[in-house]
This record gives C-alpha cells, sequence and structure tokens, in this order.
C-alpha cells in the first residue's frame, strides 16, 4: 500500500505516532498525480510547491484535537474560493480570479490543519452531470477512462477514487456530490441545506447549492463533516443547529431502524444490474437489524422538470455578476457597455451555461413566471410534503443514486435533456433541501462501480451515515482499485 | 416550435448575452425539447399549494450592528480586468 491510498483516519494515525511526516504523505499524492494525470486529469490547478511547503510547517506543529486533519492532503472543487490559489469554476469568463478570501468550508479545513494540494475539474459554474461542460477538458472515469466520471464534482470523485489526494470537497445542487461519488466508486455525502455555510461557495442555485465531502469511506465523511458544519454569520441560510461528532454515530448494528424503498425509485428506467445491486445493499441494511418497508414518493417524476427551471432560473439571476467589470474575462470591442457586457459573456460562458441563462431568464420573464418558475416552486412544496410524509414512517430511503452507471464520454453531451433525466434520483432530494449519502454498493458485471443512495430527514445525516457505515462494514472491502 | 429563434434572441438580450445564428437555432431547438418536457408540472393541480423558495425553513438571523473585519480596498479591486486605483474602469456609458 502507498502513502496516497490512505484514507484520512489511517492518514492522520500515521502522522500522530510520527510513523510517517505531512511532507512524505503530500510528495506521495503528488507523485500519484504527475503519474496518472495524464489520463485521469481530475485537477484544473495542482498546488504543488505551495502544497509541499504547508506540509512542512505542518510538520512542525503541535498536534492537537483541534486540528483533526493536520497534515492531511485534501482537494478542494474549483467552485469554492481559495484565497491566493485560482479559482475558475471551470469557467473561461473567471480567467485569471484569485480570490481575496477562503469559503468558510476550506476556512475550517485549513484551521483543522489541512493542507490543499489543489482544485479538482467540474462541469462549468457546476451545471453537469458528467465533467464534459467543463471549460477546460473533460475529466475521465479512473474506472475505465472512456467513461465520464459523473458530474458536476467529476474531479473531486476521480481525484479520490485515483488516490491524487487523500479526501476531497465537492458541492451539490442536484447530485452533483452523489452522484459522481456513485460513479467513481467513492463516498459522498451532500448535508441538509443550511448544515455547511455557503460563504464563498460560488452560487450556481443558491436554495439548493451546499457543500459536502467526497471521501474513500464512511468514517471520512463523518471527519469531515465534523470539520465543515455548523453556523457561520457569514451565510444568513447557514443554520443555527448543534453539531454532533458524527464519528459516534458510526456503530455496527441497525436494530429498530425502519427504511423505505420509494416505489418511483425501482421502476421502469433503472438498469437492472444497478437495481440488483443497490437490492443487495438494503439486504445489507436488512442484516444488520434494520426492518425494510415500502414507501411511495408520488411527485418523484415531476421533480426534474422543477428542477431543471428552479435552478436555471436562480442561475441566470446569480450569475448576471459575471459582467467583465470587477473580476475575470473582459471582452472590450471598444463600443459601449452593454456590447461589453454581451461581448463578454459570449465569449467567456460554455454551451450549457449559457443554455441554462436562456431557459432561466426565460422562465422568470414576464408572461412566462407563473406558468414555468411558480408552479415549478409549488410542485417543489408537493416533493418535500412526499419526504415529510415518507419520514412519518421511516428513518431513512435507500434507493439507487443514479439510474445507470457511468456513460461514456460523448454519449449524451449534445443531448440536453436526456441528461438531465438522468438526475432523476438525486434532484428530489436537493429539491427537498434533505442530506444524502452515496456509497459503493459492488460492481457491475463489467467492473463498473454502482452506488446506493440513502436520504434521511432535514438534520439526519448522524442517521445516513450510520446506515452508511453497516453498509460498509457488510460489504468489506471493495476489493478491487482502478488500474492505471 | 414552443421557442422560436426570435424569442431565444430577445431572452439573450434580457440576459446580456450575444447569441450567435448557429446558437439561436441550437438553443431553440434543445429548449423547444425542454419546455416540452415540462409541460408534465401542468398534470399536478397546485391550486391551494403555496410555493417553497428554500426547503428548510428559518428565520431571518439578527446581529448587532457593529463593524467586522472586512476586506481591504485593494483586495477587492485586486482582480479587476480595468482599473485606476479604487474605481472600476467601464467603456464609456455617456
Amino acid at each position: 500500500m502507498e502513502l496516497y491510498d490512505l484514507s484520512i483516519a489511517r492518514c492522520r494515525k500515521l502522522l500522530e505516532e510520527r510513523e510517517v511526516t505531512s511532507r512524505e504523505v503530500t510528495a506521495s499524492v503528488l507523485g500519484r498525480i504527475e503519474r496518472v494525470e495524464g489520463s485521469v486529469r481530475s485537477f484544473i490547478t495542482v498546488n504543488a510547491e505551495e502544497a509541499l511547503n504547508d506540509a512542512a510547517l505542518k510538520d512542525k506543529e503541535e498536534q492537537s484535537p483541534e486540528k483533526p486533519l493536520l497534515g492531511v492532503p485534501l482537494a478542494v472543487k474549483d467552485i469554492i474560493c481559495t484565497k491566493g490559489l485560482r479559482t475558475t469554476c471551470g469557467s473561461r469568463i473567471l480567467e485569471g480570479f484569485v480570490p481575496p478570501f477562503d469559503a468558510t468550508c476550506v476556512a475550517r479545513l485549513r484551521s483543522a490543519g489541512a493542507v490543499i494540494i489543489g482544485k479538482t475539474n467540474l462541469d462549468e459554474f457546476a451545471m453537469g452531470s458528467s465533467t464534459e461542460n467543463s471549460g477546460f477538458f473533460p475529466t475521465k472515469n479512473p474506472w475505465d477512462l472512456n467513461r465520464v466520471p459523473g458530474g458536476s464534482s467529476g474531479g473531486s470523485a476521480a481525484a479520490v477514487a485515483a488516490g491524487e489526494c487523500i479526501g476531497s470537497l465537492g458541492t451539490d445542487t442536484g447530485g452533483s456530490i452523489r452522484q459522481p461519488a456513485s460513479h467513481c466508486g467513492v463516498v459522498g455525502l451532500k448535508p441538509t441545506y443550511g448544515r455547511v455555510s455557503r460563504y464563498g461557495l460560488v452560487a450556481f442555485a443558491s436554495s439548493l447549492d451546499q457543500a459536502g465531502p467526497i471521501t474513500k469511506d464512511v468514517l471520512d465523511a463523518a471527519i469531515l463533516m465534523n470539520v465543515i458544519s455548523g453556523h457561520d454569520p457569514k451565510d444568513s441560510t447557514c443554520a443555527p443547529v448543534e453539531v454532533p461528532d458524527f464519528t459516534e454515530s458510526l456503530i455496527p448494528g441497525l436494530g429498530g431502524l425502519k427504511v423505505g424503498l420509494p416505489r418511483e425509485y425501482f421502476g421502469e428506467g433503472v438498469d437492472p444490474e444497478v437495481a440488483g445491486l443497490v437490492r443487495r445493499a438494503v439486504e445489507m441494511l436488512k442484516d444488520a437489524g434494520a426492518e425494510v418497508k415500502e414507501v411511495s414518493l408520488p411527485h418523484t417524476d415531476y421533480a426534474v422538470a422543477a428542477y431543471y427551471i428552479i435552478a436555471p432560473a436562480e442561475a441566470s439571476s446569480n450569475l448576471a455578476r459575471y459582467d467583465g467589470v470587477r473580476y475575470g474575462l473582459r471582452v472590450d470591442e471598444d463600443r459601449g457597455l452593454r456590447e461589453m457586457y454581451e461581448a463578454t459573456r459570449a465569449k467567456g460562458f460554455g454551451a450549457e451555461v449559457k443554455r441554462r441563462i436562456v431557459l432561466g431568464t426565460y422562465a422568470l420573464s414576464s408572461g412566462y413566471y407563473d406558468a414555468y418558475y411558480r408552479k415549478a416552486s409549488q410542485v417543489r412544496t408537493l416533493v418535500l410534503n412526499d419526504f415529510k410524509e415518507a419520514f412519518k414512517e421511516v428513518d431513512i430511503i435507500a434507493a439507487p443514486v443514479a439510474p445507470t452507471p457511468a456513460f461514456k464520454l460523448g454519449e449524451l453531451v449534445d443531448d440536453p435533456l436526456t441528461m438531465y433525466l438522468s438526475d432523476v434520483f438525486t434532484l428530489p432530494g436537493s429539491l427537498a433541501g434533505i442530506p444524502g449519502i452515496s456509497i459503493p454498493a459492488g460492481f457491475t458485471s463489467r467492473g463498473l462501480p454502482v452506488g446506493v443512495q440513502i436520504l434521511g430527514p432535514h438534520f439526519g445525516e448522524e442517521v445516513i451515515l450510520k446506515a452508511a457505515y453497516n453498509v460498509e462494514l457488510a460489504r468489506g472491502d471493495l476489493g478491487k482499485a482502478p488500474e492505471l | 416550435m414552443r421557442i422560436t429563434k426570435e424569442e431565444v434572441e430577445h431572452v439573450a438580450k434580457l440576459a446580456r448575452l450575444k447569441v450567435t445564428e448557429d446558437e439561436k437555432e441550437t438553443y431553440a431547438g434543445q429548449l423547444a425539447r425542454v419546455l416540452e418536457y415540462m409541460d408534465k408540472l401542468k398534470e399536478v393541480p397546485t391550486e391551494d399549494v403555496a410555493p417553497t423558495f428554500h426547503a428548510v425553513e428559518l428565520k431571518t438571523p439578527f446581529r448587532e450592528d457593529v463593524p467586522g473585519e472586512s476586506l481591504a480596498p485593494e483586495e477587492t479591486m485586486s482582480n479587476a480586468p480595468e482599473k485606476d486605483s479604487d474605481s472600476f474602469i467601464v467603456p464609456r456609458v455617456i
């Protein structure tokens, strides 16, 4: 086993016992990046020199319970602001942008002692399900380089799977942590909306965006949640809710736990191998003592339509800030101000972002607002109520993450609607603001990893972590690693 | 067609986005399919349903009105494509 293969918990243990230094681990990860990055391409920016210097400093720092990540090299999705380290959002419109501040979640990683190894690739402004919409290059799935890693946090998920970091942060607006985690065979947790501060997370759809961990195992996800969660005065939507020690919920046994299987998530359109692997994971929950019953989330079928009105509407408003005045690209044609705005945005944004700006502006425009945006927001209420009803009967919900394993590069890129429909199982939870975790359930006959999604009620991260931990225990070691 | 080239042009203008003839054509086609799919929502009766804009119930948090730390002007200006000390330069408006 190489140092770059370590989980956060094992890395910390070796560092604490002075068996290894942060510099050694960081160098091992950077070496791995150098060897595999040519084929995987997880990173937009590798922070090599600074990470090594930082690691050397961490090696001199005193260990303390306040620094649970001391010396651990982590990767951060490139839509989360890092002070002094360029942040692109996968977009050409943020050319040259170096944030003068850290996002709150990054500041918390740093004060916990983490070393930031680099910024990972994503679909431009997190708009996509394959990382092919990056303004730079697509990331490849480490398990099959002809396939996508999922998205939008494809770079973070691929980096964890390929051993290019010890753990990472992603963001999830409609499934962007859970789906790439599933496609890359790693763990990804989308926290409850309001659990983690959005300050410094570049806004896509503000009522949906959340940052969360993408890691090698469930314990690591809990460790990162401990660090990044909690109220932040800089984000008025960040809930003043107590943060428990999430690692304490990782105990074997699920006696008394009720698990709901939504019948709408197991119908037609789900790949039989995916459904089989998810059902196997459900058996593991049962074997651990949980009681399983069918539930119904009747508005599931409307979530894609509602989401793809609400999210582009919010995006069209949020992305108005890219005007060539305060940061990023500017295309000045020596004409007027308006022409400068239009030319800058035309050159800086990629096709999917433009498509969503047009769609969102249309849905908010006079004459269409009630028919689209308001209607979608009412349907959102019904989707949320479905979950509220279900959680009166069960403690958690188990479901597929995506209808298929990772698809091939280029397969869906010119077919936006089909790409949107692939988000069908992650969007309802996003609209409802509930937490969800994806953990590897197993592999298809072609060797592609498939995750199982576990959803919980608002601020129910502890119970989904506990359930995920029990699946992990029953499943045992993945038994293989990507051949790179 | 649910959305015409002219409508794409109009909406793009509202969003301060210059689009080429090709883009207008492509987006109109793709968005027409997307909007057609959105028609599904009409099946759902929502007459008495209040819209949700934030899924987690939160009260507006208040704090004391005291100045805290903030970025220095030169830091906030550091990414400006064109500036003059503490002013952003934009093309002539009048």
